[in-house]
């Protein structure tokens, strides 16, 4: 790895000057991987608090992590143009996968997400993540910006039937946000204004049809709980209510570290998994919060940042897009638990405990630091 | 694959993703702003909501019931404790399918109909993880059993629980009440923070008047429990405080003597302290197992004690009311006396029989059957009591009337309650012209006032009510309230005294000299109780007609001619010289009262030679 010849024009970096550093070398964004780590320590204190003190989960996870972090610095070492080129295929592979657990998947509580091959489960949706978002700026990049009608409608198709495919598992928390991921490309390529507000309106109408006819009742379940959590106490509203009561039980400065009573007396529950910012909201207080978001924020200003000085239209909209969609992540979880948006299966990013969406992010990181010393290092 | 770029193009693109850069930023800050706000809300405004409710959350306040308190009789006698006894439980919480655990239970045990339905009420009053009590009074098998199978019972809790326990059963069943399950309108009534963790109160007799006393006070522990209900450890603790024990004024060798003495008769017995009101003895038979009723009795033991003709619930000694008969006599002495209508010395002239001036019918004297004339030509007021003579009671009850009658008895205690301390007493009558007017909406004829005047017709006492008016004479007039308490914890209960019935010390040695010849006498109605005895007792004899079977009563052939019989009663107070006991007997169809006065020897024979001193 690392030894094929870069082949991007070069336009004209300063970099020159300097000699490239190991770092460069190995493709390696300092100051997210600085972030990361510190986000890494920081989520697994928490996560040794939320399982009950157990190391065997927290092993279990810095196994994870270490697993993702190799992922990630692979991920790194492949250039912008070959994954450009990579694109489409991987695109067809996930499709592929995709329709083949609709007939041979294997599942489990009524969802159908996984495939097993040789006694290896994967998830093909986690994959299509960072799939989407790679093909439809690879579709874009080789057209004038700001995309035309033609570009849009390309783009809304290569993202509309992963999305199709993971909504029937059914799994609409992953399908919306892989949805949204290939619309952050297309935002971040220049969409329209008047096309962006055509389609909020659009949505907006069709919220009721949708509600109507298009969701299931457990899902509108979850929407009428996050509006009235004491109308199902013992039920779908238990969760909102022992999250909204960890967290704000924690005050200002929170209760100390493994003195969650919530999650450690079993009132809080997934409160290692979905659920862990509430244990640390109540075990860190406010302040924790504060600092948490703090990280997140740095991290997200960094993917900005790196697709900012990106080189080519491909790296900066799926820098974009991998930022806004990581935002996401955090924004849904964070939302949820504390009872602002309906209850979805989305972990809070990098914290939670899990390895298969901790690993296809750290994998994404890989793509932004791939990206970011592309631009720096300019062809080694 | 990588398109060409021209200048402008590539500057144009550049552009358009700086300023969407620029956007998303706003975005993102503006959303995490918001997420911002909201925990801003939640841990800050809202903050002591929150605090509180993970509290409530976490700790939970456990009530620990207070210990019953004992019972003991005047001499430390125990008669009711509590015992450990084990109960089956279930946390519902922690049984998959309920129906299937009780069916398998049942395989094991035996769990009855109402077993269940108690069960399934509680069921519904309390929390998952709270365990609800199923079955009572496991046996040494059942709970070996239950340990056999416990890996296969989830949910199923077997614990100690201290139950209370009548060690003397039917002999003090009457006197002390009982405890049972609380029942639905209890559960009402009662302070349910005060009865958290208690499954039974009082429900009658001394149990159900000193149930506060008896009580105690809830404790309460707070504990760390998760949210299965598992509690995890003690925060704190606040132990209960054990009810109060009562030390009564029965004594066990006299409850014993007197419930020997009645056998399987029906009546009662009550033997009280003249000076102090202390009740010594309270008897009424048949008695019951008050046992049965602690943990909520069967519907079989309950029909059986209900449906018994013999009406074993029923206290006599309390509730009963029946004609005093010629018991009242030495009462009707006191009042002619304070009248001025007779003195110790005048006479009544007794050809056997009365009647009133100007009317043909004749009032038969008891002796004219026997003898087939009157006690004497003349009868005086010591002869009358001694002898028992009709005729002087009837003339004194004539020239009294009606109303000056109850004027003067009222002071002994008739046709009111005593006011003792325990429950379901009844007052009996005492007639009068109001009273007959008011309860019949008749007028009082004068013949009624001649049985009257020999204690039959509408007047009706209680065995207490007897030996309280019994006690009054034995004082000379003191009067107090008659209690069964004596101490509580130790310390002596005030007693209630009432003002006093106060009358020249001729006219109570009077009625003493006849009492006393009643029993010591060569024609005493009681002589056959002289025999051996070792002191002087004071007594008066009665028989109660019978005109109707008694209320409930469900009989079949054999009984009739019994249940006609009449009913014997016996008053008596002893030492003459310096009573310290009066007592109060009926025996239900006795005959007479001959079935009576052996029972006031048994009694008043094992107070004096037990306690010579006391009283």
């Amino acid at each position: 790895m690392g030894d094929y010849v870069r082949q991007l024009p070069h336009q004209g970096s300063h970099d020159m000057a300097r000699r490239p550093s190991v770092v460069s070398r190995v493709h390696i964004d300092i100051p997210l991987l600085l972030l990361l780590l510190l986000l890494t320590f920081y989520g697994l204190v928490v996560l040794y608090s939320a399982s009950g003190q157990s190391m065997a989960a927290v092993t279990r996870q810095g196994t994870y992590f270490a697993l993702g972090y190799v992922v990630m610095l692979l991920a790194a070492q492949i250039s912008l143009q070959r994954y450009a080129r990579l694109a489409p295929w991987l695109y067809v592979l996930g499709l592929t996968a995709l329709v083949a657990v609709v007939f041979v998947g294997v599942g489990a509580k009524g969802a159908q997400r996984w495939l097993e091959i040789g006694g290896f489960r994967f998830q093909p949706s986690e994959i299509l993540k960072l799939v989407v978002p790679l093909v439809v700026a690879w579709f874009l990049a080789g057209r004038t910006l700001p995309p035309g009608l033609f570009s849009i409608g390309g783009s809304l198709v290569l993202l509309g039937l992963p999305a199709m495919l993971i909504v029937i598992q059914p799994d609409l928390g992953t399908s919306l946000l892989i949805a949204a991921s290939g619309l952050f490309v297309l935002f971040m390529a220049g969409l329209r204004w008047r096309i962006i507000m055509l389609a909020l309106a659009l949505a907006a109408a069709s919220a009721w049809p949708a509600w109507m006819y298009g969701l299931k009742d457990y899902q509108k379940q979850r929407i009428l709980t996050m509006f009235d959590p004491d109308s199902d106490k013992l039920g779908a509203g238990w969760n909102i209510i022992q999250s909204k009561t960890a967290i704000g039980s924690g005050g200002w400065q929170g209760k100390g570290w493994l003195q969650s009573t919530q999650s450690r007396l079993d009132f809080l529950p997934e409160s290692h998994t979905d659920f862990i910012i509430a244990v640390l909201a109540e075990e860190h207080g406010l302040q924790g919060i504060i600092l948490l978001m703090g990280i997140y924020l740095l991290i997200l200003l960094r993917g900005f940042w790196i697709g900012v000085h990106a080189q080519t239209n491909f790296g900066r909209m799926v820098a974009g897009s991998l930022t806004l969609t990581f935002f996401v992540y955090i924004f849904v979880n964070m939302g949820m638990v504390a009872g602002l948006l309906p209850v979805v299966g989305v972990p809070l990013p990098l914290v939670s405990a899990g390895g298969t969406s901790l690993i296809t992010l750290l994998a994404g990181f890989g793509i932004l630091m791939a990206i970011s010393t592309e631009s720096r290092n300019g062809a080694v | 694959m990588l398109p060409q770029f021209d200048l402008k193009d590539s500057q144009l693109e550049s552009r358009i993703f700086g300023s969407r850069t620029i956007i998303a930023i706003c975005l993102v800050v503006l959303l995490l702003g918001l997420i911002l706000v909201r925990y801003y809300a939640l841990q800050i405004t809202e903050y002591e909501v929150y605090r509180t409710q993970s509290e409530r959350n976490r700790v939970q306040l456990q009530p620990l019931p207070p210990k019953r308190g004992l019972i003991y009789d005047r001499n430390g006698v125990l008669l009711a404790d509590n015992r450990p006894s084990y109960v089956l439980s279930i946390v519902r919480e922690r049984v998959d399918d309920l129906d299937l655990a009780l069916s398998e239970l049942q395989g094991l045990l035996s769990i009855s109909e109402r077993d269940l339905e108690n069960f399934h009420k509680k069921v519904s009053r309390s929390r998952p993880y709270e365990p609800v009590p199923l079955r009572f009074r496991l046996t040494e098998n059942e709970r070996a059993l239950l340990a056999v199978n416990r890996f296969r019972l989830s949910g199923v809790v077997v614990e100690a629980q201290l139950l209370r326990h009548y060690p003397h059963g039917e002999l003090f069943s009457h006197a002390l009440g009982y405890v049972g399950r609380i029942s639905e309108e209890e559960v009402q009534a009662l302070d349910e923070t005060d009865y958290r963790g208690t499954f039974y109160v009082g429900k009658v007799g001394i149990e159900k008047f000193y149930e506060d006393v008896l009580h105690g006070d809830v404790g309460y522990q707070n504990v760390e429990s998760n949210a299965h209900g598992r509690v995890l450890r003690v925060l704190e603790r606040f132990l209960p405080v054990t009810g109060k024990d009562l030390t009564l004024s029965l004594d066990y060798r006299l409850q014993r003597a007197a419930f020997d003495a009645l056998g399987d008769r029906r009546g009662a017995v009550v033997a009280l302290s003249p000076l102090s009101g202390e009740v010594l003895a309270l008897v009424s038979t048949p008695g019951f197992d008050a046992n049965l009723f602690v943990n909520g009795i069967s519907y079989t033991d309950y029909n059986a004690l209900r449906d018994s003709p013999d009406v074993p619930l029923f206290n006599r000694a309390i509730q009963g009311s029946y004609p005093p008969g010629s018991t009242i006599k030495p009462f009707m002495a006191m009042a002619g006396l304070q009248s001025g209508l007779v003195t110790p010395e005048s006479t009544v002239p007794d050809p056997g029989w009365y009647s009133l001036p100007g009317d043909s019918h004749r009032y038969r004297d008891w002796i004219l059957r026997i003898t087939g004339t009157g006690h004497a030509p003349l009868v005086n007021m010591k002869m009358a009591i001694a002898e028992s003579c009709d005729v002087y009671f009837y003339d004194l009850a004539r020239r009294l009337t009606i109303d000056r009658m109850a004027e003067y008895l009222h002071p002994f205690g008739f046709g009111a309650r005593t006011g003792v301390d325990t429950t379901s007493e009844r007052g009996g009558i005492l007639p009068s012209t109001d009273w007959k007017r008011d309860a019949m909406g008749q007028p009082w004829y004068p013949g009624e006032t001649i049985s009257a005047g020999i204690g039959q017709g509408y007047m009706l006492a209680s065995p207490l009510q007897l030996a309280v008016a019994t006690g009054v004479m034995a004082s000379k007039g003191q009067r107090q309230v008659p209690h069964l308490v004596m101490a509580v914890d130790g310390k002596p209960l005030p007693v209630t005294s009432l003002e006093p019935l106060i009358a020249p010390a001729e006219y109570w040695e009077t009625i003493f000299d006849g009492m006393r010849e009643v029993v010591h006498g060569r024609k005493g109605t009681a002589k056959a109780l002289a025999p051996g005895i070792t002191y002087e007792m004071a007594g008066k004899t009665g028989t109660a007609q019978v005109i109707g079977i008694a209320q409930n009563a469900v009989y079949n052939e054999a009984d009739v001619s019994e249940r006609h019989r009449h009913h014997g009663l016996f008053i008596a107070f002893a030492p003459v010289e310096a009573p310290t006991i009066a007592v109060g007997i009926i025996v239900e169809n006795g005959g007479g009262s001959s079935a009576a006065s052996p029972i006031a020897r048994d009694v008043i024979d094992a107070w004096l030679s037990s306690s010579p001193a006391d009283g």
